[in-house]
């Protein structure tokens, strides 16, 4: 899992019937100060998220299990979780 | 396993199901010498770690189920399985 923010929405028409319903969300991952680590990517949502949202995701044949439209499908990144707090220690 | 130290504690209210009841802890991976190694990743705790312990964490599937001991719970992948005491290991060498 990571953290992350949520930064866009993707929309999407034609697209595999395993991700009807499902928004798919652009995420950046961050580290614990919040700060920017990595490439933006694209997620699936499972929890209602939205723009400036504070998440984590799940990666890789995990990700695929969270999707509600079945376990076997495509898919190697979801939202799992809006995060309230990071009690992370001080910057250095 | 990966070697790391608990940077933050994570709190989560909406979550998926499977993580319902479960501590979540950001760990630091770190190299064989104790610095800070690739990027912070998020681990479901499963032995009462905190801020500041040095701990062993699973990035895989099957064992992160194991380790917290819900075999059910398939969309957890990463989990603190152990709190380390020491490492021994030869000096570093330039």
């Amino acid at each position: 899992m990571k953290l992350g923010k949520i930064v866009g929405r993707v929309v999407s028409t034609k697209k595999l019937p395993c991700y009807d319903g499902l928004t798919l969300l652009l995420v950046q991952p961050l580290d614990q100060y919040k700060k920017e680590a990595g490439p933006v990517l694209v997620a699936f949502d499972t929890v209602k998220a939205g723009e400036g949202d504070l998440v984590f995701f799940e990666s890789g044949k995990e990700a695929a299990q969270a999707n509600p439209n079945g376990w076997f499908n495509p898919g190697d990144a979801a939202i799992i979780g809006i995060v309230d707090a990071v009690n992370a220690e001080e910057a250095p | 396993m990966i070697v790391g130290r608990v940077v933050a504690n994570v709190v989560s209210t909406e979550k998926h199901r499977h993580y319902v009841g479960h501590k979540l802890l950001m760990v630091q991976p770190l190299d064989a010498y104790g610095q800070p190694k690739g990027r912070a990743l998020l681990a479901v705790d499963g032995v009462q770690a905190g801020i500041g312990d040095r701990v062993l964490v699973v990035d895989e599937g099957g064992s992160a189920r194991s380790v917290i001991g819900d075999e059910g719970a398939v969309t957890i992948r990463t989990a603190i399985c152990g709190i380390i005491d020491r490492i021994d290991i030869e000096e570093q060498h330039e």
